[in-house]
């Protein structure tokens, strides 16, 4: 921002002008073509299924209405899912910063011979395709037995807790990324004055490390949720009752209950995704913020 | 940030002489050995466990013959038999490698300029800018999942939108013909891509110092000659990461055609092999998990030199 205003450009203020007009228009054109699948979604769920059977729907609609919400939540159960989701993401989504931000403290507090090959494992690791993880993951969850108060089937397989494990195991890898790079900004002298005085390590950790990184944190927090909201496939392997899947997995169900009316699965759809558009709009500059810090150093 | 800057200050002549960073661990009491140890253990652990162990697991089990279901006994090993039968005999494997390649070249290319140009456009004191920022990161927060849902609404051959703009006299099956249904669900991906690959560019453009680009104005150079000769190799470790999260981002692709057609018909990848034999009918371990060495291999190939290039800057500074 500010290079434009030191930058020596008097003469080209004037005839800038049908540029700028071009440039806008272009740019309202991208615009409405990119949020076009989604309006389109929005205006198939607002229109009764006898309108489109009757006129199609690339027609102009008879009426609007949120019948298709209110059917889609009912029959989709989708509270039910959303239930699901919730019990997965907020324990996943809490303990990798937690986890993450102890590794990314240590690695960036003390200096340890095997800081970097550490930071190098959690960030290969947090690269890799799942599937190169899923086969034996999968074997090996069926392979650990848990008593029945922690998981309904008894193994971690087919259970909330096995999702929100490999979550957390996965997830760290980015969150200690991008938080030790946060952290090895913070001078080392607040650190070692708070020793001086006294304070242990989980003092310097948890009362003088981690609110200076509120941001980050934040905007991992907020990264983290549209990740772990919109998994697919580690429920799809990793849980066999659909009962059990989070709403994005079980979405692929819904179809199936939905038949083929699409205004429905518009409807059902665009609920699904309504919790991490709010994100989006309420936190975007978070969102925005937190993907920025992953790519500018790395 | 000013707290941190103050605190030292007062508290730090009275103390010792700040140590080499090197002793620090040295000069740790016990409970705080230990709590470090916690700290770090505790996540490697997990990491090791969840993420490193079962990834060998997939090279182990490559050279097995097992269904997966039964014991460990039942292990058969076969050496390189998989791979032999995944080059030579297993009919899914080529299209499925064709795909995935078509899949890593189109990312490279559509949403890489796409989003470089946007973020060129609108890398300047513009008005409405945040607004357009908003409407083309918003397809990024959906999950590939549901882009393959809300996609389908524009390609269904019965009323969808694509058909009916196109008007054509025998409406085209964009999801169901499988000489085609790769490239439609590649637009679809694009979409949500490109904002990504924007967001990223945005980012390296802010962080190009504006005398470059004055001094290279300054020497007559024009505004397209100071992008790609000043601007662009100025950004390499964008192109980096731009490079690496698309060929990523290509090697995990499974959510969206999965959702269309569970990557059946045209739509065949790498992932959707793997996971055919745990969630599929084929119920084949071993050359799944050979299929999955293959996916590490390739991922490998890019996770390595990324590596390399992030920590060895970090050495130097």
């Amino acid at each position: 921002m500010t290079a434009t205003l030191e930058r020596p450009v008097p003469a080209k203020k004037a005839p800038i002008r049908p540029a700028r007009i071009a440039l806008h228009v272009f740019l309202v054109l991208t615009c409405l073509m990119t949020l076009t699948p989604l309006l389109w979604a929005v205006y198939a769920s607002l229109r009764t299924y006898e309108d489109t059977s009757v006129n199609g729907y690339f027609s102009v609609a008879k009426s609007l209405t949120f019948e298709n919400f209110a059917k889609a939540w009912e029959i989709g159960d989708l509270p039910h899912f959303y239930w699901n989701t919730f019990l997965i993401t907020v324990p996943a989504l809490v303990i990798t910063l937690v986890l993450s931000s102890m590794v990314a403290f240590a690695v960036s507090r003390f200096s340890f011979k095997f800081n970097i090959a550490l930071l190098m494992l959690f960030t290969a690791g947090n690269l890799l395709p799942q599937q190169v993880i899923v086969t034996p993951l999968w074997r090996l969850y069926r392979l650990i037995e848990l008593p029945a108060w922690m998981s309904e089937s008894e193994s971690l397989i087919d259970s909330p807790l096995g999702v929100i494990l490999i979550h957390i195991a996965f997830q760290m890898g980015f969150c200690t990324f991008v938080l030790s790079n946060y952290m090895k900004t913070i001078p080392y002298e607040l650190t070692e004055a708070a020793r001086v005085d006294g304070a242990s390590v989980f003092r310097q950790y948890w009362q003088l490390t981690l609110p200076l990184c509120r941001p980050v944190l934040a905007a991992l927090a907020t990264l983290e949720f549209t990740w772990i909201y919109n998994d697919f496939l580690w429920a799809l392997v990793l849980i066999q009752d659909g009962d059990k899947m989070p709403v994005t997995s079980a979405l692929q169900n819904l179809k199936g209950t939905f038949f083929t009316d699409n205004n429905l699965i518009a409807a059902g759809s665009l609920l699904v995704a309504l919790p991490t558009l709010v994100v989006f709009f309420v936190l975007q500059r978070q969102f925005v913020g937190g993907l920025t810090l992953g790519s500018t150093k790395g | 940030m000013t707290a941190v800057q103050e605190k030292p200050k007062a508290v730090a002549p009275s103390g010792p002489p700040p140590r080499r960073r090197g002793k620090r661990a040295t000069a740790l009491a016990g409970t705080d050995k230990l709590v470090l140890a916690l700290m770090l253990g505790i996540p490697t652990v997990v990491h090791l466990l969840f993420v490193w162990i079962p990834t060998l697991g997939s090279v182990a089990l490559s050279f097995s013959r097992w269904n997966g279901i039964g014991g460990f006994e039942d292990i058969e090993w076969i050496g390189v038999g998989n791979y032999v039968e995944i080059f030579s005999e297993y009919p899914r494997f080529w299209p499925a490698v064709q795909h995935n390649l078509i899949w890593l070249a189109f990312l490279l290319v559509v949403p890489t300029a796409a989003g470089l140009l946007l973020a060129v456009l609108l890398d300047r004191e513009l008005r409405f800018s945040r607004i357009y920022q908003s409407a083309l990161y918003m397809p990024m927060v959906l999950s590939l999942a549901l882009v393959g849902f809300i996609w389908q609404l524009i390609y269904t051959p019965d009323g969808g939108l694509l058909n009916s703009v196109l008007g054509l006299d025998k409406p085209v099956d964009w999801i169901g013909d499988s000489d085609i249904n790769l490239y439609a669900v590649l637009v679809a991906a694009a979409w949500r891509h490109t904002g990504y690959i924007m967001l990223l560019y945005l980012a390296g453009l802010k962080s190009v110092d504006p005398a470059l680009k004055e001094a290279a104005s300054l020497d007559g150079a024009s505004a397209s000659q100071t992008f790609f000769r000043v601007t662009f190799p100025v950004m390499k470790p964008v192109n980096i990461v731009v490079a690496v999260v698309t060929v990523i981002e290509a090697l995990r692709a499974f959510d969206i055609v999965y959702v269309i057609n569970k990557g059946r018909n045209g739509l065949e990848l790498l992932s959707v092999l793997v996971t055919d034999n745990i969630i599929g009918e084929a119920s084949r371990i071993g050359r799944g998990s050979a299929v999955a060495v293959i996916l590490l291999t390739i991922s490998l190939g890019v996770i390595i030199p990324y590596l390399y290039q992030v920590f060895s800057k970090e050495n130097r500074t």
